[in-house]
């Protein structure tokens, strides 16, 4: 032969038609996997975009009619058509704030003890447990928080620290129900908990063993291990996994609308109600139909957008900036 | 590099260290290997890690089988033999570094100057803190050269002086002369070799007594893995230091005492034991056990 050096496939034409025939299969598969992802890609894409359209549109008129005024005005009184989102939005963010505030340290505590401190037999029953809290709906914990969070709250926290810390106005004289700001945090404290726990969980684990070990062979505490070389090493992880978990909270509607009492004014006390942007959509869009309430609703809807938006670069934007590496290489 | 027996071997440990303790004992056994120290070295160096039949393991397996050795004060002890003998597990249960593995488990006794270092009322953290371990990877902490090496003096409260102690540090390491305009650069900029001597400058910083090296120049270079042993020398007598290392020309070069651990056939599993162990000059030239002969000359492992 004078090409022994060819394939035997080639010399084949059946098999050489074969070989043809699964290419071409294999090239129809490339290009159908390609296809179905950017599809999947797109429609993402588009439901965002549509549903902030939609948002926009809705709120159009309310927007010619209060402008910008509206984030700062408090009245809220759809009979006479004056709408503002003033003590919304500062029902959201303290909610919110509160929330963050005394729960990430929680958080993170779990996240720490899961990761480092837990014997194994512990980590295996609280680490499911506390990821099965993320899984209550909304809705069930509002239900909790009415029947046993509220009341305990009217009758043992709000005298007591009304008691300790009544020289701060923030904890005013208790009021007629548990129904108010303060509980209504509480719930989304319990809410942002297990989704900064998981995660913060994970980043501690990725840890390297390397740098524990290299830090604890310096006669450092366990302490001092976390403090000097897991936090550190994990810090905008642990950043980032609050912000998720403000998100959270900033678009919790029903729980909170269960257990905040639906106030309408910006009060001092965090015993008083109120209410959030959030919980007053889920109340009031039910019974409105097209006109300037509807579109009040759908500009509240705007603001809510224009927060998580926000919230979460801030959160991309800590994520690259105090990245790992990036705090090794500055 | 000579890949013969070093003669830094015959000098005299530092004066600090002869203390005479063992002057109503015989001559110290070490090891199965009988009496290594010969009579004329009366005033052998005290005594500092005392390894009485010490066996280790790992949930129902056993890695080490009854080593009984001692490590005297100021010397370079090699622990040398194939992977998996037990070396390295040995090693780091002379800090505790064992103790984060969670089925670990160990029988007889590990003496630090005559306590148990697995004594009840002993803290793994003090422990620690007088036996410094620099391990086989370099892992400096993601911070600035300057914090790596600060961080441990700081924890300990050594805060005076800190600028000096650094500089001592790293100056003790032999890095001082190529970091010193970049203190505050990260350190995971530095090369593998200058890493792994941060390592042990950072491990010296806090003035332990003694410096457990995990193969520290397994990773490294030969040029760096030269610097790193030119540093052993320099740091010998100053430092108690117990080497594990895969390289028997290291081993060679670097250690006073060398002890060759191997795995033995106990009932039907391999375990990690301790063959021989004498001065380096002996394993290496006329080494009594069979086996220590075969694995030095290369005819196993």
């Amino acid at each position: 032969m004078s090409t022994p050096a060819a394939p035997p496939a080639l010399q084949n034409p059946r098999a050489a038609r074969a070989r043809s025939r699964r290419k071409k299969a294999d090239r129809i598969g490339d290009r159908l996997l390609f296809g179905i992802c950017l599809a999947a890609a797109i429609l993402a894409i588009a439901v965002i975009v549509l549903i902030g359209y939609e948002v926009v549109n809705g709120a159009g008129p309310a927007i010619s009619k209060f402008g910008l005024g509206f984030l700062v005005h408090q009245d809220w009184q759809p009979n006479f058509k004056i709408f503002g989102a003033g003590s919304l939005l500062f029902g959201t963010v303290v909610t919110s704030t509160f929330a963050l505030l005394l729960g990430a340290p929680i958080a993170i505590s779990i996240g720490l003890y899961l990761s480092l401190l837990a014997p194994a037999g512990v980590r295996g029953i609280v680490s499911p447990l506390v990821e099965m809290l993320a899984a209550i709906p909304s809705v069930i914990l509002g239900f909790w928080g009415v029947l046993v969070l509220a009341p305990f709250v009217h009758e043992h926290m709000e005298p007591w620290l009304h008691g300790a810390f009544g020289f701060i106005p923030i904890f005013g004289s208790p009021e007629t129900t548990g129904a108010s700001i303060f509980t209504a945090s509480l719930i989304l404290t319990i809410m942002v908990i297990p989704i900064i726990a998981s995660i913060s969980r994970d980043l501690f684990l990725a840890v390297p063993r390397d740098l524990q070990d290299g830090a604890s062979a310096l006669g450092a505490t366990r302490w001092e291990v976390v403090r000097g070389v897991v936090l550190p090493s994990t810090s905008s992880g642990v950043v980032a996994a609050s912000l998720l978990g403000l998100g959270r909270a900033l678009g919790e509607a029903i729980a909170v609308s269960q257990v905040v009492g639906a106030g309408s004014a910006i009060q001092t006390s965090l015993f008083k109600t109120g209410d959030t942007l959030a919980a007053r959509i889920a109340n009031q869009f039910p019974g409105t139909g097209p006109g300037l309430y509807q579109s009040s609703l759908f500009y509240l809807g705007v603001i809510l957008l224009v927060i998580g938006l926000i919230s979460n670069l801030v959160a991309q934007w800590i994520g690259r900036r105090f990245s790992y590496e990036g705090a090794v290489a500055r | 590099m000579s890949a013969g027996i070093d003669s830094t071997r015959g000098q005299d440990p530092p004066a600090r260290s002869r203390i005479r303790i063992e002057s109503d004992t015989p001559v110290p056994q070490t090891g199965i290997t009988g009496p290594s120290v010969n009579g004329h070295r009366i005033t052998a160096p005290e005594v500092v890690f005392d390894s009485q039949d010490v066996s280790i393991f790992y949930g129902a397996k056993q890695a080490l089988a009854g080593v009984t050795l001692r490590i005297r004060s100021g010397q370079i002890t090699a622990l040398i033999g194939p992977s998996g003998c037990g070396k390295t597990t040995f090693l780091r249960s002379l800090n505790r570094m064992n103790d984060s593995v969670p089925s670990f488990r160990i029988e007889g006794q590990i003496l630090y100057h005559g306590h148990d270092i697995y004594g009840g009322n002993v803290d793994q953290v003090e422990v620690r803190r007088r036996i410094g371990m620099v391990f086989q990877k370099p892992n400096p902490f993601p911070k600035s050269i300057y914090d790596n090496v600060a961080w441990a003096p700081r924890n300990l409260g050594l805060k005076s002086e800190l600028d000096d102690r650094v500089e001592k540090a790293l100056r003790g390491a032999a890095l001082w002369d190529e970091v010193k305009d970049r203190l505050k650069d990260s350190a995971l900029g530095l090369s593998g070799g200058q890493q792994q001597r941060l390592c042990i400058a950072r491990a010296i910083a806090i003035e332990p007594s003694v410096l457990l090296l995990d193969e520290p120049a397994s990773a490294l270079d030969p040029i760096a893995t030269g610097a790193i042993e030119e540093l052993m020398h320099s740091l010998k007598g100053r430092f108690t230091i117990v080497i594990v290392t895969h390289n028997m020309q290291q081993a060679a070069r670097v250690a006073d005492r060398t002890a060759f651990f191997s795995l033995e056939m106990s009932g039907e599993k391999p375990t990690g034991a301790l063959i021989e162990f004498d001065d380096t000059e002996t394993i290496f030239g006329r080494p009594r056990d069979p086996r220590t002969r075969d694995y030095v000359t290369g005819r196993f492992g």
